[in-house]
């Protein structure tokens, strides 16, 4: 479609030089006795010049794709060079963060981001191990696939309603119940006033929400497992645990960690679930119930009205630095689940 | 089987396996359990406080003033489906035109599989990050807000979709079907878009429906690229209201109505989404991407 006008142009010297066999044909073609030869030379020459085109164009595409990607890192790097020409490395590490003093540092929005995702892996890595087992293994036959595709329809609620759920119905709930339970044990961890919003809330909201992806990705890598496997354990009177246990687990090992760090690359930057429910503080505090912030959901709050003297370029920074950790976590975990799969491969 | 009795350790070691067993068992059923009552959870609080507030006023009228009292979500909606509708109209030829190139020529070059991966990345990259590279390239240039802004983030997003599942469902195609093709003398390009294209559109069209269901709920590249306006606006280059970022704008917000609001909007987004997730499962029930 789109290569048909360069066609006609470009045909004439495009024709001679294609390939061996047109030029052959074309020679021949000056002969009166086949002009049919001629037709067909000119037919293959055009097929080579399309085909040629063809592949440029959609070549150019999946080139513009590479080069978004690489505009994202370079953006990134580029407007985040006042603030790393300012406070140096030490932006990463320093917990000092005051707009209104222009002094920036990313230690409480990485320490938010980290803890956080570490929360919601606690929690949904053991749920969705489970869930996926009880997919493969106990679940009966008939419920298997509404069950299944459940889940994975659930895994594609956007995250804006997992964060509006835990702002209006799980943080009163748990500031009511939960978080008092916690505050009496006396623990520096869960200390202070139940707020109801704040890191601990935060980490379980998340949780929630990757939940169906690890379950959906952990059933997918346990159904690599061949049966006669599991098959020859079971006929050998293992119970089900141990197929589990002894037969699955060491088989998927690998596919289930790349599982399981694909759900954390999503926790990481997640940005709605989290913004709506952490509390938007800039401290640090060692109590779990504190509210704090994430490199997301400072990004969320602070974006649009920031100074862009250093205000944006540290947000900047943010950005770049939640996106080399999640880019780490990311590479190993596709590393990981191909590794896996051309394990199942063979 | 009566005189094989078992020894008392044999015994022992039978109901601790059986123990370990149900034990085992037990933790599965219930981490479904908690799964699913949370998930239904959700649902439920959003059926119970969000359809209340779908009423004909809210298709009809504006973001209201807080405390004004009647209001809707017209000039949101009206945004994001432009917003969306032009994101789907970038992303879907260069998703599809670069997953053929992937599929056909680029399965064992260099570029192809730096592409592939990185496409891979794009898939759960952050999406404010995204958001972020829209600004600086599209918003901080012309210094204002648009929805053109929004509407390129967002097929940012989309894009790695098409992408993989264009590529995806092309390696599905049998060898065969290429090998007649090309044995009747068909060009190259022909095969790609008449023949092995067409055969699995249905699958591609899953992906962009995938994509548009993506796009709907994303609001985090939207805060700042088509930022909100209060107004009814269908100029792409101005800022431009949106579902999204008006419910977190008015969730956030301490009045009740446009609290109400928010939940009504959260409803209709995941009604939406979920419709089009189960009509691309149904309608095009070949094999999906995970």
């Amino acid at each position: 479609m789109r290569d048909s006008t360069p066609l006609e142009s470009g045909m004439s010297n495009q024709a001679t030089t294609v390939n061996g066999l047109s030029e052959s044909r074309a020679s021949q073609a000056g002969a009166p006795v086949n002009t049919d030869a001629a037709s067909l030379a000119r037919r293959v020459a055009r097929f080579a010049f399309q085909d040629r085109w063809f592949e440029r164009i959609t070549g150019s595409f999946a080139a513009l794709v590479l080069l978004a990607m690489f505009g994202i890192i370079g953006s990134l790097i580029y407007q985040s060079l006042p603030v790393f020409q300012k406070f140096g490395l030490g932006f990463i590490t320093s917990a000092t963060w005051s707009p209104s003093d222009d002094v920036f540092g990313a230690g409480i929005a990485v320490f938010g981001t980290l803890v956080t995702s570490a929360i919601a892996m606690l929690i949904a890595v053991p749920i969705s191990f489970g869930i996926a087992l009880f997919l493969t293994e106990t679940c009966p036959l008939w419920l298997r696939r509404p069950l299944g595709t459940a889940i994975e329809l659930l895994a594609g609620v956007p995250s804006i309603i997992y964060g509006i759920w835990g702002l209006f119905v799980l943080a009163p709930l748990l500031q009511q119940y939960v978080q008092p339970l916690l505050i009496k044990t006396g623990l520096p961890l869960f200390a202070g006033p139940p707020l109801g919003v704040g890191i601990f809330t935060a980490g379980v909201v998340l949780a929630l929400m990757v939940i169906p992806f690890t379950a959906s990705v952990m059933r997918d890598v346990f159904d690599t497992v061949p049966p006669v496997l599991k098959e020859s354990a079971y006929g050998i009177g293992c119970t089900t645990w141990e197929v589990v246990s002894n037969i699955v687990m060491p088989y998927t090992r690998v596919g289930v960690i790349g599982g399981v760090m694909l759900g954390l690359g999503r926790a990481l930057g997640e940005t709605m679930a989290v913004t709506f429910v952490i509390g938007n503080a800039n401290r640090l505090s060692a109590s779990l119930f504190a509210p704090g912030n994430s490199i997301a959901s400072t990004l969320a709050n602070e974006f649009a009205e920031a100074d862009p003297v250093l205000h944006v370029p540290a947000l900047f920074a943010l950005g770049l630095i939640l996106f080399v950790i999640t880019f780490i976590v990311l590479a190993l975990s596709k590393w990981l689940v191909a590794r896996a799969s051309t394990r199942a491969g063979v | 089987m009566s005189d094989l009795t078992m020894s008392a350790a044999g015994a022992g070691i039978y109901r601790r396996r059986q123990l370990a067993n149900i034990l085992g068992l037990t933790f599965s059923a219930v981490s479904v359990l908690i799964g699913l009552i949370g998930l239904l959870w959700i649902l439920w609080t959003l059926a119970s406080n969000g359809l209340a507030a779908l009423t004909p006023d809210f298709f009809l009228k504006n973001t209201p003033a807080p405390g004004s009292g009647d209001g809707g979500m017209a000039n949101a909606i009206v945004g994001s489906l432009m917003i969306v509708g032009f994101a789907t109209l970038i992303s879907t030829p260069i998703g599809i035109l670069a997953g053929v190139y992937l599929a056909e020529f680029g399965k064992q070059s260099r570029f192809g599989i730096a592409t592939r991966f990185f496409v891979d990345i794009m898939l759960s990259a952050p999406s404010i990050v995204v958001g972020l590279f829209v600004f600086a390239f599209a918003v901080a240039t012309v210094k204002h807000f648009s929805g053109w802004a929004g509407s390129l983030a967002l097929s940012l997003i989309a894009i790695p979709v098409v992408v993989r599942t264009t590529e995806n469902m092309l390696n599905l195609v049998p060898g065969s079907l290429r090998e007649a093709a090309f044995a009747l003398g068909t060009p190259r390009w022909k095969v790609s878009l008449a023949v092995t294209l067409r055969a699995v559109r249905g699958g591609v069209v899953t992906g962009v429906l995938l994509a548009v269901a993506r796009m709907i709920g994303e609001t985090a590249p939207l805060l700042f690229t088509a930022l909100n306006n209060q107004f009814f606006s269908t100029d792409m280059s101005r800022p431009m209201a949106n579902l999204p970022v008006v419910i977190y704008n008015f969730a956030m917000s301490p009045y009740e109505d446009w609290q109400k609001l928010a939940w009504g909007g959260a409803a209709l987004i995941a009604i939406v989404v979920l419709a089009i997730n189960i009509i691309a499962r149904v309608a095009f029930s070949s094999k999906t991407q995970s």
